[in-house]
């Protein structure tokens, strides 16, 4: 029994090399010490979004570095080509949902692990779900996805008179992304560090071949699967959309590329070939999943424990020839607007949306002239085009408070023309509003109804 | 791996300091994490806010026409319709789809033409030619300018860019004979195998 005692307590030796031991790049008020590995297994609750390629290794990884609470959220099932890679599953696993044979496998492999699966869309998720986790981490492979938990993210995030972000309402997020033998992985604080939405510039627009090229003069393999996926689909298959997770769709993009690769003497069309194109994949290396959601899962320890500084703040690693990483520090844009602060504005309850146009116009921080104004997904007020003036036009007359649902607070977007140097340029800006005299607490009904 | 550390923005640095100086050890900083974030008020999520502002400065040559079929909540999907003033469609009406991306503007608009058109570079599926929809898409680039550029098509069609390639041959070939034919196909009638409905 003495060996079982000496296996748990080497089970966590490297961790506790980081837990027990002061040094040199921790906070001065680290206090290592056995605590807080307790307290780390006990009250970390970590979110992994997605169950792929990076969410297989992250959970695995996140596991074994003695994290107990994770969620793990996708909406795919397995594929056969996903073997490869994502270790956690079996031929027998193929059309079974990834999180949950994910968190099944990861959880018969590590010992006192507790993994939740979620097998759904991001999106069916509300804020409270996310707002449970301490730490969200992502292994994802689009913008859009993202983009979306990013917005989520962002949405807890409060500033105070002085626009300092409220430290216990930063909800730190870890994103890892690879392609081919590239990726990254950084650390976003909201209100402290860039979110995804002030650099989203970083990610390369998808190539897009020119349609009269696909029509007419095609050079490339992947010119005559794009003319079967986006002109001959059509045409054959009038009004039916085209369903890329469709294996018998994807047959038969592939087999009308073959033809018109045969038609134009363009060798190396191929079935991978094709749903790499159509569905925008490039190859997917194992070991770089493997790097990345390794420093990813060390971003999270280090976040959830602070036995280090983070990364700061945007790693980027490229093992295409030889090996290179280089850590880039980007810089948060202050009228980001998704996770800038925005101007705060104090407001009467009785203001109605026509004087709250003038006083935007009139506010020295702001200078708005022939403002739109837009709450959540309501436009409460469009400048143009005149159908959607005549359209929104009414509500000029009520009172702004009513128009938000009655909240002590929100935050609304206003876009219009301000004056620079003399020159009109259009601007577009995101307001804290905040009603005078309502209680702050008042609004937690209708909050949660968001 | 060489996992580099270069200096920490002071003020994360600061905030994690403060954690602890709070909370002494991480369970009590986790469970502050969440507690009062709970409820906090700004918790909405904006999305398609880039594409709305868009919409609301939207300046139309005056050939055009903007429609929200479902309403003045829904701007990612809406219908334009051009009638062109002069050239070749002269008198017509041609109606385009929009499907702005929840990325929009780092990604384009999906527009279709859902008027069956004689048109060198739309095809009979509605596909339309257009450089800046795709190859030469930028983010700086807006509704407006798409917009600009779909009534251009129609008084300025290009024989060089074909999606429509019988059109496209006329085009080049035989300006009186295209121009007949554009004519039928908007009156409603057969250009070759092919039937148009009226769009005039
Ligand atoms: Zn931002």
């Amino acid at each position: 029994m003495a060996d079982a005692a000496a296996l748990v307590s080497s089970r966590w030796r490297d961790l506790d090399k980081l837990l027990l031991r002061p040094g040199n790049l921790v906070g001065q008020n680290f206090e290592p010490g056995p605590e807080l590995r307790d307290d780390l297994q006990e009250y970390a609750k970590v979110l992994v979004v997605g169950a792929g390629g990076l969410g297989c290794e992250l959970l695995k990884d996140l596991a074994l570095s003695g994290f107990r609470n994770l969620d793990v959220i996708d909406m795919d099932r397995i594929e056969v080509s996903n073997l490869n890679r994502q270790f956690l599953f079996r031929l027998q696993d193929v059309g079974k949902p990834k999180a949950e044979v994910a968190a099944k496998r990861v959880m018969e492999r590590v010992t006192s692990v507790n993994i939740v699966p979620h097998f759904c869309r991001i999106e069916d998720k509300d804020l409270e779900f996310y707002n449970d986790f301490n730490i969200i981490a992502l292994g994802l492979d689009s913008i859009e996805a993202r983009s979306y938990i990013n917005s989520v993210a962002c949405s807890f995030l409060e500033y105070d008179s002085e626009d300092n972000p409220c430290e216990d309402t930063i909800k730190p997020m870890v994103d890892g992304g690879t392609e081919g033998f590239k990726g990254h992985a950084r650390v976003i604080l909201p209100g402290i560090t860039p979110c995804f939405e002030c650099t989203i510039w970083l990610f390369p627009p998808q190539v897009k071949f020119p349609l009269c090229t696909l029509a007419e003069t095609p050079r490339t393999a992947a010119h005559c699967i794009e003319y079967a996926h986006l002109i001959k689909w059509d045409e054959v298959h009038s009004g039916k959309a085209f369903d890329p997770d469709d294996s018998e769709h994807m047959q038969w993009v592939y087999a009308e590329a073959v033809k018109r690769a045969d038609l134009f003497g363009i060798p190396g069309v191929t079935y991978s070939l094709t749903q790499g194109v159509v569905k925008n994949i490039i190859p997917a290396i194992a070991s770089t999943n493997a790097i990345i959601s390794a420093a990813c899962a060390l971003e999270t320890l280090k976040i959830a424990t602070g036995c280090s500084k983070t990364l700061s703040n945007y790693l980027t690693y490229n093992g295409l020839e030889g090996l290179h990483t280089k850590v880039t520090e980007f810089v948060k844009d202050k009228d980001c607007l998704v996770c800038g602060p925005g101007v705060l504005l104090e407001l009467d309850t009785s203001i109605t949306l026509q004087e709250f146009i003038t006083l935007l116009e009139e506010h020295p921080k702001l200078l708005l002239s022939k403002a739109s104004v837009l709450h959540r997904k309501k436009n409460l007020y469009m400048q143009a085009p005149p159908i959607l003036e005549e359209m929104t036009r009414s509500n000029l007359s009520l009172p702004l408070f009513d128009l938000i649902g009655q909240v002590s607070k929100d935050v609304v977007h206003v876009n219009g023309m301000t004056n620079k140097n003399g020159k009109k340029t259009s601007s577009l800006r995101k307001l804290r509003v905040i009603f005078k005299g309502i209680d702050g607490v008042s609004d937690m009904d209708t909050a949660g109804g968001a | 791996m060489k996992l580099e550390q270069t200096e920490t923005l002071s003020i994360l640095f600061n905030y994690i300091l403060s954690m602890f100086e709070k909370n002494r050890r991480l369970g009590a900083h986790l469970s502050i994490m969440f507690s009062s974030a709970a409820f906090s008020g700004f918790r909405k999520l904006i999305f398609g806010i880039s594409h709305r502002a868009d919409i609301s400065e939207l300046n139309l040559p005056k050939t055009c026409a903007i429609l929200f079929p479902n309403g003045k909540d829904d701007l990612m999907n809406f219908e334009v319709t051009i009638r062109p003033d002069e050239g070749y469609y002269l008198g017509g009406i041609f109606v385009f789809s929009f499907k702005v991306p929840p990325i929009y503007p780092h990604e384009a608009p999906k527009v279709k033409c859902k008027t069956k058109v004689y048109h060198p570079n739309i095809d009979l599926e509605g596909n339309v030619c257009l450089n800046i929809l795709r190859e030469d898409w930028k983010p700086v680039l807006n509704i407006n300018t798409i917009i600009f550029g779909l009534s251009h098509l129609f008084t300025q069609p290009n024989h060089e860019d074909p999606l429509n390639h019988d059109a496209a041959a006329v085009l080049g070939d035989n300006p009186k004979m295209f121009e007949s034919n554009v004519r039928r196909a908007m009156a409603g009638g057969y250009v070759g195998q092919t039937f148009f409905p009226r769009c005039m």
